[in-house]
């Protein structure tokens, strides 16, 4: 099997949708994304990302919707699909192993 | 929540330009995140970010995915453009009649509006052969003598020299020139009378003769001569030219230096077949030598032209050298002589003016004909729009079709348009060929060599062009029209065209017969004017009568021994000389003076130089006195003058002139005679008063008068043998004197004849448009004319049902054009001083010409649905 690459970024975003579950929406990512790493995302890179891992089919959209407060417009709402979550595994065992596979004076040097 | 929203253009932007398939919800959250902004970081800072984050979410190029997945039905596609022309072909084909009313009728325009394109094409690029053309002037003057202005391109010979000399600033070269003569080229035992000019040298460089052989310098000996390819080639055949003599006019030796090619037939010197060089002419013409060495300011006898320098202009140095001449010939101040350079470009088309001054020139007939062809074209046209428009009912249904199943209005507009444009384009081709056919015809009519270019890009782009735009603008009214119809009305029966659906169609066929009616009316007074001027009396008798030019030493000094040998062959009646043939005139004098003139009364004679014989042999009348005669001695100092010259003198009886005297350059001579009038010049102007005095050695032409007994060949073979023994040196060129006089109408008959041909086809096409219309009208009016015939209707009833609309639109295009045509032609007529009358027969003849082909088209259509078996008719659907 051709081994797909996940990107950091990728990934975060990727398991945010997890996280947030059924309201995981281009916003809520965004601001759940800034709210658990503290660090300032921009929009855009997150819609852009939302795109690529639909298209990589990690993830799956469907419309909302109408809705009252963004001038009646419908929301896309992602969902994590079999193969994303496939793939979030993959990356998890791959860090296992690796965190496995560290000697244990390894951080001690970095520690003193 | 804030109150504020992000900036309006950037929300456009981001609407305009997102990604189309995410767009919607990218602008929802987009919103959603500026408030949340708003409320972390404050508006300005919201704004910010949200500008920012509009800028990199824009996504100009990128495409719906969902809308891929299917073909696009937007009618531009190939396969429905494909399809467009395929209905357009079948629907041509099964209205076979029409297709070819249209086709032929559009083709026919077409032909005469490019013919008309390429007669102005040619007409424009007029001497444009030459590569100095835009720096190229011929000097000109005109004059004002009692209100009238004189144009004239006779100027003095001094005044080359002092533009060369005074104005070197100015003028790159400035060349003089004699005018265009006729003289001997011979060489070994060939011999042609060939037309040439003398000119100074730098001739060659001015109008950038291609050499084929020798260099453009070759007319710098006095004794050389150029010669063009076409006379070479006819004296030295194969050999080569240059080196050898050629001997001009039996009396000059001169060298070949240069052979040229041929100028081509749209430009002003194609008769130029030789050059000799200006000093030559000079040295071996005494009168010219004269007027050069004494500085004769008045003698206007010669051209001058001109190449101007590149970083001079044609106005200014005009404005320096206005007053030249004056300044030389203060005598002259009474007409006000102003010098100018008239510009190449402008020779062709716009010299030629009217006592006023205003442009009378050909330019005038180049508008003429590009309205006509205009015209011509707008009247196939207007066919064409007609011939659809009526159809449209017929065709409603399939337009209702359409639309129900899913047309969209474009895509109906496309439709019509492409079969427009594919008529169009049947017609174009179609005139190419009838171009084709018909330009060698159209050559020799308009006096052209004209090429079709096929090969000039240009001509190709304005063809499509052209063909686009006749295409679009006569598909235009129909395409717009009937895709318009509602496919419900249409369908259910219920749709009418109402009343005044046909008003359009009923203007553009009275525009059409406007147009028509006013050509028929032209040419039919264009011919009166010709046939008017050609039955005036002109005086003499041409009948018989041949000139033969004088143009070398043997034929001087003979005149007793020629005309002895001549009318001893009994194949002549009579022979004299003269100064100039009695179809023109040449010389023009001032300076006599007689008992009783008027000091300030300034004279200008045509002078002819004649024998005592030359009365007999062209037989002049005469109202008063007589002939010479060789019985009176005096007779040597003898006048005879025309009818005009003793009203111009002041007398109103011939014998208060006979018997006078009129002193010119010191001798007296005495009017012996005053004859009729007669017709020497241009036979739409008065007569000028013309002089005739006795003068052996002032003769240029021989004028003969042939035995009436005899046929002409067999007297002109006799003649012949006498000037071979008398002047063996020169070929036996002669002239008609009727051909000479038939030729002062060309230019109008031309006119005439193209007027004809275009007048024919504009009725034609306009009929063609008619009938096609009227069989519509008939077929669209079948059940009507068979309820008609049940109820009792007559052929004649009917007939007269059917063709009265019609008749009723041509009487007003009539009606129109009467007063148009008035006022056009008697406009035309005012350039001519002797003119016919507009009488009234001829409006009334053309209306009764236009009402009756009208009828004629119309009625076969009529009398055809009148005769329609009414069963037949109503039995149908």
């Amino acid at each position: 099997m051709k081994r797909t690459f996940l990107g950091e970024f990728e990934e975060v975003v990727l398991l945010t949708v997890a996280i947030l579950g059924e309201n995981a929406y281009a916003v809520t990512v965004a601001q759940e994304l800034e709210l658990k790493t503290g660090r300032s995302v921009g929009f855009s890179s997150v819609h852009t990302t939302l795109q690529r891992l639909e298209e990589k089919a990690y993830l799956s959209s469907v419309m909302g919707g109408a809705t009252a407060e963004r001038g009646g417009r419908r929301k896309r709402f992602f969902v994590v699909t079999a193969l994303g979550q496939k793939v979030l595994r993959e990356v998890r065992q791959v860090r296992d192993d690796l965190w496995n596979a560290l000697p244990p004076s390894a951080f001690q040097l970095t520690k003193g | 929540m804030g109150k504020t929203s992000p900036p309006q253009w950037a929300m456009k932007l981001l609407a305009r330009f997102a990604d189309p398939n995410t767009s919607e919800e990218v602008q929802g959250d987009l919103l959603e995140m500026y408030d949340y902004w708003v409320r972390q970081f404050g508006a300005t800072n919201a704004r910010r970010r949200y500008i920012w984050n509009v800028i990199k979410l824009m996504r100009p190029f990128a495409r719906d995915k969902k809308s891929q997945q299917y073909s696009k039905t937007y009618s531009a596609s190939p396969a429905m453009i494909r399809n467009y022309f395929k209905v357009a072909f079948r629907n041509l084909t099964k209205n076979r009649g029409y297709s070819v009313i249209n086709i032929g009728g559009l083709a026919a325009g077409m032909a005469v509006a490019l013919m008309i394109g390429l007669w102005i094409h040619d007409e424009f690029s007029f001497n444009k052969y030459h590569n100095n053309y835009d720096r190229i002037a011929k000097v000109m003057q005109h004059v004002t003598v009692a209100g009238k202005v004189y144009n004239g391109e006779y100027m003095p010979g001094p005044l080359g020299n002092e533009l060369r000399t005074q104005y070197a600033d100015d003028f790159k070269y400035v060349v003089m020139s004699s005018f265009v003569g006729e003289h001997i080229v011979a060489h070994g035992d060939k011999k042609f009378t060939k037309k040439g000019f003398y000119m100074s040298p730098e001739v060659t460089e001015m109008l950038s003769l291609k050499m084929i052989q020798g260099t453009r310098a070759g007319l710098k000996d006095q004794t050389s001569i150029m010669l063009s390819e076409s006379v070479a080639r006819v004296l030295f055949d194969t050999e080569d030219p240059v080196g050898k003599i050629v001997k001009v006019d039996n009396a000059m030796n001169l060298k070949v230096t240069g052979v040229y090619e041929d100028l081509p037939y749209n430009t002003e010197f194609r008769d130029m077949t030789f050059i000799a060089p200006w000093d030559l002419y000079v040295s071996t013409q005494d009168w010219v030598k004269t007027a050069l060495d004494n500085a004769e300011w008045d003698n206007n006898s010669w051209q001058i032209l001109a190449q101007i320098n590149p970083n001079s202009n044609f106005e200014a140095i005009s404005k320096k050298i206005r007053d030249v001449k004056l300044k030389h010939t203060p005598q002259t101040a009474y007409m006000k002589p102003v010098i100018y350079l008239q510009p190449m470009s402008k020779w062709h088309l716009y010299t030629g003016w009217d006592a006023s001054g205003n442009i009378h020139a050909r330019i005038q007939y180049v508008w003429l004909f590009g309205t006509i062809g205009f015209f011509v074209l707008l009247l196939a046209s207007i066919n064409f729009m007609n011939l659809s428009t009526a159809r449209s009912e017929k065709r409603a249904k399939e337009v209702g079709i359409r639309k129900a199943i899913g047309s969209q209005r474009g895509q109906l507009i496309g439709q019509f348009l492409s079969e427009s444009l594919l008529v169009v384009a049947c017609s174009f081709v179609l005139s190419i060929a009838l171009v084709l056919l018909l330009l060698p015809a159209f050559n020799s009519l308009a006096d052209k060599q004209i090429a079709f270019f096929w090969t000039n890009p240009m001509f190709w782009l304005a063809g499509m062009t052209f063909c686009l735009i006749t295409g679009l603008v006569s598909g235009s009214y129909p395409a717009l029209y009937l895709s318009s119809f509602q496919p419900v009305k249409v369908l259910k029966g219920s749709f009418a065209l109402g009343r005044f659906a046909a008003v359009p169609r009923k203007v553009l066929v009275v525009l059409q017969f406007t147009v028509s009616v006013t050509l028929i009316i032209g040419t039919i007074i264009v011919y009166r004017q010709i046939q008017h001027a050609k039955n005036r009396p002109i005086g003499f008798d041409r009948n018989g009568l041949i000139n033969i030019n004088i143009n070398t030493p043997e034929l001087y000094n003979q005149y007793n021994v020629l005309r002895r040998s001549l009318l001893e062959t009994g194949a002549v009646v009579e022979m004299s000389t003269s100064s100039t043939e009695p179809t023109k005139t040449s010389s023009n004098n001032g300076g006599f003076e007689w008992e009783g003139k008027d000091p300030n009364f300034k004279d200008n004679f045509s002078t002819v130089a004649v024998t005592h014989d030359f009365g007999k042999t062209i037989g002049w009348q005469f109202v008063g006195g007589r002939d010479f005669s060789r019985a009176f001695s005096t007779d040597s100092t003898g006048m005879v003058m025309n009818e005009s010259a003793l009203t111009y003198i002041g007398f109103k009886k011939p014998e208060d002139m006979i018997g006078k005297y009129m002193k010119w350059n010191g001798v007296k001579y005495t009017v012996v005679g005053v004859i009729k009038d007669m017709l020497m010049d241009s036979p739409f102007e008065k007569v000028r008063p013309a002089l005739f005095m006795v003068n052996y050695g002032w003769a240029n032409v021989i004028n003969i008068k042939l035995n009436p007994a005899l046929p002409a060949r067999e007297s002109l073979d006799k003649i012949e043998a006498v000037f071979r023994k008398l002047n063996p040196g020169s070929p036996f060129d002669f002239k008609f004197a009727d051909q000479q006089y038939a030729v002062k109408f060309a230019t109008e008959e031309r006119i005439a004849k193209l007027a004809s041909v275009f007048a024919v086809l504009a009725v034609m096409i306009s009929c063609l448009g008619l009938f096609g219309l009227a069989s519509f009208t008939a077929e669209q009016r079948t059940k009507e004319i068979g309820i008609r015939k049940v109820l009792g209707a007559t052929v004649p009833n009917l007939w007269a049902l059917l063709s009265k609309d019609f008749v009723l639109l041509v009487i007003i295009a009539c009606l129109i054009s009467i007063p148009l045509a008035w006022y056009l032609l008697s406009n035309w007529l005012l350039s001519y001083q002797y003119r016919t009358e507009i009488s009234w027969w001829i409006f009334v003849v053309s209306t009764l010409g236009a009402l009756s082909v009208t009828l004629l088209t119309v009625s076969y259509q009529a009398v055809r649905a009148a005769l329609l078996d009414p069963v037949k008719s109503l039995k149908s659907e």
